[in-house]
């Protein structure tokens, strides 16, 4: 007959036993575990935005809205274009409106709750667009946080949300110091840009970068030195938002200044 | 409609994407946990440190915070986009995350409570269960006795020994629980503190500051919750002693009422001093260094939300019940008047850290403001809204009434057990 002590022990054992994730296994599987240690293959996706080219037409917006399936009228998006107008007095203003869909069909600035503002020529000092989309991180705050992995970095830098096994929780859209996540209005889980992740392993371009008239945004791989994009990143001065998050961001900016947030 | 934009107005420039993502639930969570602890900590005074007095507020606020502990989680899981997939957050924890030990902790907690009952509760079940046994013909009489015997896990044995072995592990489970409940606090604010996106959460002090003011709140709640037990008890002994069969003790249970009360408003204060200092000193840490987020945030502090953060918060939830408090000759009167303006106070804390953070845009160009659903008009209206949070708010007292019946907190010797 088997004691009340024994049988609480080996109900406990088999319990914790069964409790045992099968991904706890997981963790001493070899072949992962090199390709984590090894991660340094032959390919780096890295983005280049020339701010000196954008005009501000929400082509990009726009293709990326209709090739990555988020509601046209919903009012997120996986990439936008900011406009800035900074006055002769130091006065920055900022707008998005529709995150650019439509392109900046005025000259007066989307202020949101605070209305439409007026600006007159004369007062303006300078003028530009900042496209902006994720940056793909190599520290990426939005995977560290994720309670369950289901967002997570692949071997070639790009950062991914896997629909099925996120949660909602939306810690990682509180990470992200950019902006780029937001909940998906049809999935309900967290979205984000994926430089078109799956236009990239056919050999195509993020849809953006097609889709962009004036050659604003260009896509390329870090590890290749001859990559026109590497050339540029590794040759001129080109700049990252926000450094100090220590996120190391992979989208570089010719042309950003300090005014761009 | 965009997730968040049925209650966020935006102004001046916000990212497009930028929503009040963590709203009411978020502000529960941990109101909520806070609660939990400073329950179950009220009972280890007794326990533990055994103060006498608190001999029957101990069983009482032992089975009020099992009924608060299914609340703290109730308000992450009705926040979720997903909630049928809460359990991944179990099944594959990803411990980079803040969140990801959420359920090994919670779960800890909820086991040492549990189990903490059962040790107190088991010579009551055994005593049930037979007395059931012996009576028991009716169908419901026998459902009782089946539940009294399931819930007696086979021990049968109430002899002295078995009692006192019993009274042992109580205390061991009721030491041990107080760290614990400390870290459940400590982690949501690492939660909030570790976000490094976030200019308003981002500090060290934030894991502290929540620990303080949790067992601030738990301890206001349970003065409260003391205080009320104790005035049923007068009026039920009042109505004995009416009905004839009562001992005139109501001078003696008054006045020892008053004694517990301004003892434990004394922990109180210390708890209050500690958690105001924090806040004040991260408050003029900031303004002091003001780096690059402070302009914005300083916007938000003293000039949007200065109501919530100056007149609610530090004003009516910290300054008047301090001032309450600290007032020679405290009366109950007083003392229930300055509870609430401490619970008012701490739930005020939480909002103002968990939508105060999401008062700014990360461009730190505009502002976003919360806008509490209050009439239900759908599932998420309903969820991230006022009646939301009210049913996390109502749904311990549901379960406390549930339970007491299984586990009755007062006069255990009418159903002949210790």
């Amino acid at each position: 007959m088997i004691s009340r002590r024994q049988f609480c022990r080996k109900a406990l054992l088999i319990a914790g036993g069964v409790a045992l994730p099968l991904a706890a296994l997981e963790l001493f599987d070899p072949k992962r575990l090199r390709a984590e240690k090894s991660s340094k293959g032959d390919r780096r996706w890295v983005f280049l935005v020339d701010t000196h080219k954008c005009v501000g037409c929400g082509f990009c917006v726009k293709a990326c809205k209709i090739e990555n399936d988020v509601p046209y009228d919903a009012k997120v998006s996986r990439t936008w274009v900011e406009r800035y107008v900074i006055k002769k007095n130091g006065e920055t203003l900022i707008d998005s409106p529709n995150a650019a869909r439509d392109g900046f069909t005025t000259t007066r600035i989307d202020q949101n709750l605070a209305g439409m503002l007026d600006v007159r020529d004369e007062e303006i000092a300078k003028a530009f667009f900042v496209p902006k989309l994720c940056n793909q991180c190599d520290h990426p705050p939005c995977v560290q946080v994720c309670p369950v992995g289901a967002t997570y970095q692949t071997a070639d830098g790009v950062v991914l949300v896997d629909r099925k096994w996120c949660i909602g929780c939306g810690y990682c859209i509180m990470g992200c110091p950019y902006g780029v996540r937001f909940f998906h209005p049809l999935y309900h889980v967290a979205e984000k840009c994926t430089f078109c992740y799956h236009r990239l392993a056919k050999g195509m371009n993020s849809v953006c970068v097609d889709a962009c008239p004036f050659g604003a945004r260009r896509i390329g791989n870090l590890r290749d030195p001859e990559d026109p994009v590497t050339k540029i990143i590794t040759t001129e001065r080109v700049n990252v938002l926000k450094e100090q998050y220590g996120t190391n961001p992979q989208v570089f900016y010719l042309g950003l200044t300090m005014e761009v947030k | 409609m965009v997730h968040g934009e049925i209650w966020t107005l935006k102004e001046l420039f916000v990212y497009p994407n930028e929503y009040i993502y963590w709203s009411i639930q978020i502000v529960m969570y941990p109101f909520m946990t806070g609660l939990v602890a400073g329950a179950f900590v009220l009972s280890s005074l007794y326990h533990v440190f055994g103060v006498k007095q608190l001999k029957e507020i101990a069983r009482f606020s032992l089975v009020f915070s099992l009924a608060l502990l299914p609340c703290a989680p109730l308000p992450l899981l009705l926040h979720l986009q997903q909630p049928l997939r809460n359990h991944h957050v179990l099944m594959t924890s990803h411990f980079t995350s803040a969140i990801a030990a959420f359920g090994i902790v919670f779960m800890t907690y909820g086991m040492i409570v549990a189990s903490e009952l059962w040790f107190v509760y088991r010579g009551h079940f055994v005593a049930r269960a037979l007395a059931l046994k012996q009576k028991g013909s009716g169908s419901a009489d026998r459902l009782a006795c089946g539940l009294y015997t399931l819930l007696t896990l086979g021990a049968w044995d109430v002899g002295d020994a078995a009692l006192h072995s019993d009274e042992k592990a109580v205390k061991f489970l009721a030491a041990a629980g107080i760290p614990v409940a400390c870290f459940l606090h400590g982690y949501a604010g690492f939660i909030f503190g570790s976000v490094k996106a976030n200019a308003l959460w981002m500090t060290p002090l934030m894991p502290v500051i929540f620990i303080c003011s949790a067992i601030v709140s738990g301890i206001a709640l349970c003065i409260l919750s003391f205080i009320v037990v104790s005035r049923l008890r007068i009026i039920i002994n009042n109505w004995k002693i009416k009905n004839k069969f009562g001992t005139p003790a109501v001078v003696e249970m008054k006045d020892a009422e008053l004694t517990i009360v301004t003892q434990t408003s004394r922990y109180l204060l210390i708890f209050l001093v500690l958690a105001i200092t924090l806040e004040l000193l991260d408050l003029i840490f900031r303004g002091y260094t003001a780096v690059k987020s402070w302009e914005i945030i300083r916007r938000v502090i003293y000039e949007r939300d200065f109501v919530k953060i100056f007149i609610l918060q530090y004003g009516l939830g910290n300054l008047l019940p301090f001032i309450l408090f600290l007032l020679p000759r405290l009366t109950i009167r007083r003392a229930v008047a300055g509870t609430l303006l401490v619970l008012l106070g701490v739930f005020m804390m939480r909002w103002n850290v968990v939508i105060g953070g999401q008062a700014f845009s990360a461009s730190f160009a505009g502002f976003m403001e919360y806008h509490i659903p209050i009439i239900p008009v759908s599932m998420e209206t309903f969820r991230e809204g006022l009646f939301g949070a009210l049913f996390v708010a109502g749904m311990p007292y549901v379960l406390f009434l549930l339970f007491s019946r299984i586990m009755p907190v007062f006069d255990l010797k009418k159903f002949g057990s210790s």
